[in-house]
C-alpha cells in the first residue's frame, strides 16, 4: 500500500497570535512555525501502517513557501519516505490547495492519502473532503482510529454524537484526528538521516491549475472582547449568581 | 434566490441546530429542507414546522459523505445557496460538494451581513475573517450556536425524492454517548469539566451540577483524551463550539483551543484553584478553590434555589 500524507506548515499552535491593527491580517512575521498538529497525526498514523507492514512508501506533499521544507523534513524524520515541496509564495485558498494536491495523487496513484482534518490557521476543515470529491474516493473524516482489513479499511470517526465506524474501500481519503495516536518525537540520528531522503522542490505554476482566490477577504478582525469579571469569596455568593441568572433566562 | 438547508437530525428526530440554521439562511430567500435518514418522516414533520421553510424533501439513504454529495449535487441546480450546520455531517460532506461544483464554500459562518457578504472566525476564533462571496453560488456551513432559531407554527408541504443515496463507504458500527441532558451545542447553561476532575468517576461531579441546572455537559480535550469524559463532549477549536448563556467551567485552565469554543458565551463562571489561570481572568464570575469541596457546597446551596 502506497501512501500519500499531506502537510501543512502553519503559526505554532502555541503561539497567541496578534490581528494587525489595519485589518489586512494576521502577524506572522517572526512568529514561530511548524507542522499543523493535526497533519502530525497524520504522518504518524502513515508510518505506523507502513511499520505494521502495510505500507510500502509513504510520500509526504506539503505546499507553501521554501521554509516549508521544515515540516517535510520534520516528517521525514519520523520516518516518512520521500518529500515533495509545491513551492509558492502565495495564500491559496483550500479549493486550489485540492486541485494541487488532485495533480499529486494522479501522478502518484497512492492507495490512501492522509490529511489533518482541519489547518489551525485558516480552520478550514476542507482538503481532506475536497481531494476526495476532485478524485472521486470514498473518505473517512475526523478519524480516531485506522485499521486495515482484507477488503480495505475500517475508520473510527469522531461524530456530534459520539463515534462510528465506517468501512472503506481502497484507494480512499482519511482525515486525521487528535485522538488518532501519539505523534512521535523523533530522535537525532533520524533528523540527519531525513536529510539524505529525496525531496522534491516543484513550482505550483507547473501543475496547470488555476489557483486564483475566489472569495475577497475584505477585513480580518480580532474577535469582540469580553467585559472583566469578578472573583466572588463564597459558595453561597456564586449560587446566588448562578440562581439569579438561570431565573432571568427562565424569564425570556 | 432560494435557499437549500441540509437538516440535522439524531435517533430519528430532527437537531435543535436546524432551526437555528433556517432561521439564520431564511433573509437569504424562500428556504426548503432536505431530510436524508432510514426514516425521514418524522423529521420531516419538525421541519416542515418551522418558519421560513417553503418546502421539505425527503430521501432515504444514510448520511455518508459522497453518497450525500452525489443527491445535493443533483438538487443545487435549483437554489443559489446550499447550507448545512457546522456540525459532523456538514463539515464532511459540504467542501466536498463545493469541489464537485468547483466553487470554494464559506464554512463556519458566524454571521451573515449580507447576500454575499459573511464572518468566519480563524486561528482557533482569535481573529474573525469578512469574505465576499461574488461566485454564482454559495455552499455554507453555519455555527448554528451563533444564530437565535427559527419559529414554529408553519405547515410546509413535504416531497419524497424519488432516488436512493448510495455510497461506496458503508457504516458499520456506531458508539452513542448515551445521556439524557440536553443537545450540548445549542444548550442555554452548559457545566464543563476538565482533566482536574481526576477520573471518570469524578466526573459525575459536574453531571449533578448539569442535572440541577438542566444544563448540558461540556469537557476539554484533555479530559476527553484521559477518558473521562465521551469524544462528543469536548468543547473548542476542535470539538463542539457552544453559546449558551451561561457555561460553569470547572477545573479547566482555558488554553486558547478551550476558548475558541465558548466565546460566544453570554457569561462565564470558573472555579479554579489557580487565580491565573486564563479562564479565570475571562470569567464573569470566578471562584478560587479546590472543585472537590466547592462543587458538593454549590449543589447544597442551589437546592431551593433552582426550579
Ligand atoms: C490542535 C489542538 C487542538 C485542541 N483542541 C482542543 C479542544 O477542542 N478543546 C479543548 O478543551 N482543548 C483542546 N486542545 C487542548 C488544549 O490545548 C489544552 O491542553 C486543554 O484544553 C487543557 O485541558 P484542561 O483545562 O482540562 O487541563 P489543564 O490545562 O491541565 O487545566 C487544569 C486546570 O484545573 C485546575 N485545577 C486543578 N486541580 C483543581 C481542583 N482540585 N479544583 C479546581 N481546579 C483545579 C488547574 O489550576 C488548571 O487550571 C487542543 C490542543 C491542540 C494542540
Ligand atoms: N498548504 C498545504 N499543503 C499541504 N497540505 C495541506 C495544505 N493546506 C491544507 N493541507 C491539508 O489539508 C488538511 C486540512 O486543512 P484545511 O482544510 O485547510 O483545514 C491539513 O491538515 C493538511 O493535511
Amino acid at each position: 500500500m502506497k501512501i500519500l500524507v499531506a502537510i501543512k506548515r502553519v503559526v505554532d499552535h502555541n503561539v497567541r497570535i496578534r490581528v494587525r491593527p489595519d485589518g489586512s491580517g494576521v502577524e506572522t512575521s517572526g512568529v514561530r512555525m511548524s507542522m499543523n498538529p493535526f497533519c502530525k497525526h497524520a504522518v504518524e498514523a502513515a508510518v505506523q501502517l507502513s511499520e505494521a507492514g502495510n505500507g510500502d512508501e509513504v510520500v509526504v506533499v506539503s505546499i507553501g513557501p521554501k521554509t516549508a521544507n521544515d515540516v517535510i523534513l520534520t516528517a521525514l524524520a519520523m520516518g516518512a519516505h520521500r518529500g515533495i515541496l509545491i513551492e509558492t509564495d502565495a495564500e491559496l485558498e483550500t479549493l486550489a490547495i485540492a486541485k494541487l494536491l488532485a495533480k499529486v495523487v494522479a501522478e502518484e496513484n497512492p492507495d490512501l492519502v492522509l490529511l489533518g482534518k482541519q489547518a489551525v490557521d485558516d480552520d478550514s476543515n476542507h482538503v481532506g473532503q475536497m481531494l476526495a470529491a476532485l478524485t472521486n474516493r470514498p473518505q473517512a473524516t475526523f478519524a480516531s482510529e485506522i485499521k486495515v482489513t482484507g477488503q480495505g479499511l475500517e475508520v473510527v470517526r469522531e461524530v456530534d454524537s459520539g463515534r462510528e465506524t465506517v468501512a472503506l474501500p481502497l484507494p480512499a481519503i482519511v482525515t486525521a484526528d487528535l485522538r488518532l495516536n501519539t505523534p512521535r518525537n523523533a530522535a537525532l540520528p533520524m533528523v540527519m538521516k531525513a536529510r539524505s531522503k529525496p525531496l522534491a522542490v516543484r513550482p505550483a505554476a507547473e501543475f496547470g491549475v488555476d489557483l486564483a482566490p475566489r472569495l475577497v477577504v475584505e477585513k480580518i478582525s480580532p474577535p469582540a472582547e469580553r467585559v472583566a469579571g469578578k472573583t466572588v469569596a463564597s459558595v453561597a455568593e456564586l449560587a446566588a449568581f448562578i440562581a439569579s441568572d438561570v431565573s432571568q433566562m427562565e424569564a425570556l | 434566490m432560494s435557499v437549500l438547508v441540509l437538516a440535522d437530525h439524531d435517533l430519528g428526530a430532527l437537531s435543535p441546530a436546524t432551526a437555528r440554521v433556517v432561521g439564520a439562511v431564511s433573509e437569504l430567500g424562500p428556504v426548503d429542507v432536505l431530510v436524508v435518514a432510514d426514516d425521514p418522516t418524522a423529521i420531516a414533520q419538525s421541519a416542515s414546522a418551522l418558519s421560513g421553510v417553503a418546502k421539505v424533501l425527503t430521501a432515504k439513504g444514510s448520511s455518508l459523505a459522497d453518497g450525500l454529495e452525489t443527491l445535493l449535487e443533483t438538487l443545487t441546480v435549483r437554489y443559489q445557496y446550499v447550507v448545512a450546520s457546522a456540525g459532523s455531517v456538514g463539515k464532511d460532506v459540504m467542501p466536498r460538494l463545493a469541489a464537485k461544483l468547483d466553487l470554494m464554500p464559506v464554512t463556519d459562518v458566524v454571521a451573515i451581513h449580507g447576500p454575499n457578504s459573511f464572518d468566519r472566525p480563524i486561528y482557533a476564533g482569535n481573529a474573525v475573517q469578512t469574505v465576499t462571496d461574488n461566485q454564482t453560488r454559495h455552499v455554507l456551513t453555519v455555527r448554528a450556536s451563533a444564530f437565535r432559531p427559527a419559529a414554529s407554527g408553519n405547515a410546509a408541504p413535504i416531497e419524497a425524492l424519488d432516488v436512493e443515496v448510495a455510497s461506496a463507504a458503508s457504516l458499520i458500527a456506531t458508539h452513542r454517548t448515551e445521556s439524557d441532558t440536553p443537545d450540548l451545542a445549542t444548550a442555554q447553561i452548559v457545566v464543563g469539566g476538565g482533566v482536574a476532575l481526576g477520573s471518570a468517576g469524578n466526573f459525575q461531579l459536574i453531571e449533578s451540577l448539569a442535572k440541577k441546572l438542566g444544563a448540558a455537559i461540556g469537557a476539554t480535550r484533555a479530559a476527553v483524551d484521559a477518558g473521562y469524559a465521551p469524544n462528543d463532549w469536548q468543547v473548542g477549536q476542535t470539538g463542539k463550539i457552544i453559546a449558551p448563556d451561561l457555561y460553569i467551567a470547572i477545573g479547566i485552565s482555558g488554553a486558547l483551543q478551550h476558548l475558541a469554543g465558548i466565546q460566544g458565551a453570554k457569561k462565564i463562571v470558573a472555579i479554579n484553584t489557580d487565580p491565573e489561570a486564563p479562564l479565570v481572568k475571562l470569567a464573569d464570575v470566578a471562584l478560587i478553590g479546590d472543585l472537590f469541596e466547592i462543587i458538593p457546597q454549590l449543589l447544597a446551596e442551589l437546592d431551593g434555589k433552582i426550579p
